[in-house]
C-alpha cells in the first residue's frame, strides 16, 4: 500500500470474512502509527472502522463470503478518510433504537452506529444506506481527550 | 479452578479478580471464547463477586463489550455483583458515550474496586 508524501491510502475489495477485514484495518493503524497520529485518535479510527466493517459483513452482506465489502482509507497529516461499502439493502442510519434508553442499557449489540458518530470528526451515510463515510481530523496533542 | 485461555482469574478476599490475556480484544474467535469463559465463571464456578481489572487492554471492540453486558445480566441474575477497574481513558469514553457507565460499576484502580465491594 502506497506511502506518498501526500499520505498512505488503500482501495480495495474484499470478501466478507472478518479475519481478512481485521488484516486490514492493522494495516491501517499501522499507517497512522507512521504518521505519528496521537493514541487516543487510533483508538477512535479502530473502534468506528470496526464497526462498520463488522456492520457491512454480519448485517448488509450477511456473512455471505461471494458478497464483498469495499474498502477505502486515506490517511493525511491531519484527517483519515474511510469509506465502507457493502452489497446490502442498506438501512436507514436515522431511525436505528437508541442504546442508551434505560431500557435498552442491558442490550447487547445496537452501538455501532453510536459509536461512529460520537468518535468520528464527520460520518455520512449514503441512499439506500450501503455505504458509510467518516473523516477524522487530528486532535491537538495537547486535547487528547477530544474527539 | 477450571484452566481459561482469554482470562486469568484470582481470588482476593472472595472478590474473583479477572484481567485479560489479549492487549487487544479484537479477534472474533476470541472474543466467542472470552464470553463463554466469562459467562462459565458465573454458571459453572459459581462465581459471582467479580473485578474486572482492564489493565494492559489497550482496545476492545463493541462485540466485547456485548459480551461484558450478557455476563453483567448473568452476574445480576445470580444475585452477584460486578465491578470494572483500570479501564484506558479512551475505553473508558466508549462507556461514557454509551452511557454503558450506568450499567456498569466503574473504578479507577484495583484497590478501589475490591474497597468498594466492603461496603
Amino acid at each position: 500500500m502506497p506511502m506518498t508524501e501526500s499520505g498512505w491510502s488503500y482501495d480495495n475489495t474484499i470478501p466478507s470474512d472478518l479475519d481478512i477485514a481485521h488484516a486490514i484495518i492493522e494495516e491501517l493503524m499501522q499507517a497512522m502509527s507512521t504518521a505519528n497520529w496521537p493514541g487516543g485518535d487510533m483508538f477512535r479510527v479502530q473502534m468506528a472502522i470496526e464497526e462498520a466493517i463488522v456492520n457491512a459483513i454480519e448485517h448488509g452482506n450477511k456473512r455471505d463470503i461471494t458478497k464483498k465489502v469495499r474498502v477505502i482509507f486515506r490517511v493525511e497529516d491531519q484527517s483519515a478518510y474511510m469509506q465502507i461499502t457493502d452489497e446490502g439493502e442498506g438501512f436507514d442510519h436515522r431511525n436505528v433504537a437508541d442504546p442508551t434508553e434505560e431500557d435498552r442499557l442491558d442490550k447487547p449489540r445496537g452501538r455501532g452506529v453510536m459509536l461512529i458518530r460520537e468518535l468520528m470528526s464527520e460520518a455520512h451515510y449514503n441512499e439506500p444506506g450501503n455505504q458509510v463515510t467518516m473523516i477524522k481530523h487530528r486532535s491537538n496533542e495537547s486535547d487528547e481527550s477530544g474527539s | 479452578m477450571a484452566t481459561y485461555r482469554r482470562i486469568n482469574v484470582t481470588d482476593e478476599g472472595g472478590v474473583s479478580i479477572v484481567r485479560f490475556v489479549d492487549k487487544k480484544i479484537v479477534d472474533s474467535g476470541s472474543i466467542e471464547m472470552l464470553g463463554e469463559e466469562l459467562n462459565a465463571l458465573v454458571t459453572v464456578e459459581k462465581k459471582n463477586i467479580l473485578l474486572l481489572n482492564f489493565d494492559g487492554v489497550e482496545f476492545m471492540s463493541s462485540a466485547a463489550l456485548n459480551k461484558l453486558i450478557s455476563l453483567n445480566n448473568k452476574v445480576k441474575a445470580a444475585a452477584g455483583r460486578l465491578k470494572l477497574s483500570n479501564l484506558r481513558s479512551e475505553i473508558k469514553e466508549v462507556f461514557t458515550i454509551t452511557k454503558l457507565d450506568r450499567l456498569f460499576d466503574i473504578r479507577k484502580t484495583q484497590e478501589d474496586a475490591v474497597a468498594a465491594f466492603k461496603l
